[in-house]
């Protein structure tokens, strides 16, 4: 399916849970979804016959912008053969959004890793830990406003 | 005889028996620094470089340096890549662990003070010295082989110095 088909066919089911197409930029087109719907459209990209988003290829976190955190998927279809990319804006007030680890079981550990690293809390991962800094490791180093701190278990860190 | 050219000039030999004399300094430096067990494991990039040194082309083997699996086996550990503060905590503890006369070999730029990481680097050790006491280091990004050979030999000669009598390292 071409991108434009797909987004129609989610924006029947959806309405205003899914945002805005993004096809003008050098990178593969994405659209936008409501982070609070983001498990039943994850739901219904893989399992609706036409669809069959079958893999998760990749899901990460990021600062976005000045209020938000996104998660980001990258999702192909191994029996179809398209793809898609599908970002979810979270305000940094408040990092949560529903886990997708049900729906594709790579995503448990890309979820640890977005915690880990951007601090997005995913509810329903089976597991959130750090997966990546060391267990006692303070903050989320890459938020923009980090700040790398002087020591860590009495080694220090700066040069 | 091997052992009589490595014990250098201060052997002597009884013309018929079978009985050498020499400094006990010189007979456990050379045994020392001929079998320098070395730790079985690699941190980055340079660790490709030393499993290359490893390998047949170089050979760590003839210098009698062979990967062990356990702490309490090894002499010497390759600092071979960058050290991250997760890994920091591990390589301490290993050290701890070793039997003296324990020696560490820095290997390239991350081991030695940060390497790329230096400026940006939150989650690395900038230099191993920081938490552990270094005998030889080596530059380079990574070292080629013959670098590491030749910091092994540096290792070597260090040894060859050392004293029981004279704490040196
Ligand atoms: S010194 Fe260079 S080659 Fe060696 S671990 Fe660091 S980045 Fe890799």
């Amino acid at each position: 399916m071409e991108i434009n088909e797909i987004y129609i066919k989610l924006k029947s089911v959806f309405g205003d849970g899914i945002g805005e197409l993004k096809t003008d930029l050098p990178v593969r087109p994405f659209l936008f979804v409501d982070a609070s719907k983001i498990d039943a459209v994850a739901l219904f990209l893989r399992d609706e016959e036409s669809l069959q988003f079958d893999n998760l290829s990749c899901l990460s976190g990021v600062d976005y912008d000045k209020d938000n955190l996104a998660v980001v998927y990258h999702l192909c279809s191994y029996s179809l053969g398209h793809q898609l990319v599908v970002k979810c804006l979270v305000p940094k007030q408040d990092p949560k959004i529903k886990s997708v680890a049900d729906v594709w079981a790579a995503a448990e550990w890309h979820e640890r890793e977005a915690f880990d690293l951007v601090g997005m809390i995913f509810e329903g991962n089976p597991d959130l830990r750090r997966i990546l800094l060391p267990e006692d490791w303070e903050g989320h180093p890459l938020r923009k406003d980090y700040k790398v701190p002087e020591f860590y278990n009495g080694m220090k860190i700066p040069y | 005889m091997g052992i009589l050219n490595k014990l250098d000039n201060s052997v002597e030999q009884f013309e018929s028996g079978n009985i050498i004399i020499t400094s006990m300094d010189k007979l456990l430096n050379w045994s020392r620094l001929s079998s320098m067990w070395q730790m079985f494991f690699g941190l980055a990039c340079c660790a490709i470089e030393m499993m290359a040194t490893s390998a047949s082309h170089y050979d760590l083997d003839r210098f009698g340096i062979i990967p062990r699996p356990s702490p309490r086996h090894v002499d010497i550990i390759l600092i071979s890549g960058t050290v991250t503060l997760k890994m920091a905590t591990r390589i301490k503890r290993l050290y701890d662990e070793m039997p003296a006369p324990k020696y560490i070999l820095s290997m390239g730029s991350c081991a030695n003070c940060g390497g790329p990481y230096w400026e940006h680097g939150y989650h690395v050790l900038k230099g191993i010295d920081r938490i552990i006491p270094v005998d030889v280091y080596v530059p380079g990004c990574p070292p080629r082989p013959e670098a590491l050979l030749e910091g092994l030999i540096k290792l070597q000669e260090r040894i060859r110095n050392q004293s029981l009598a004279k704490h040196t390292a």
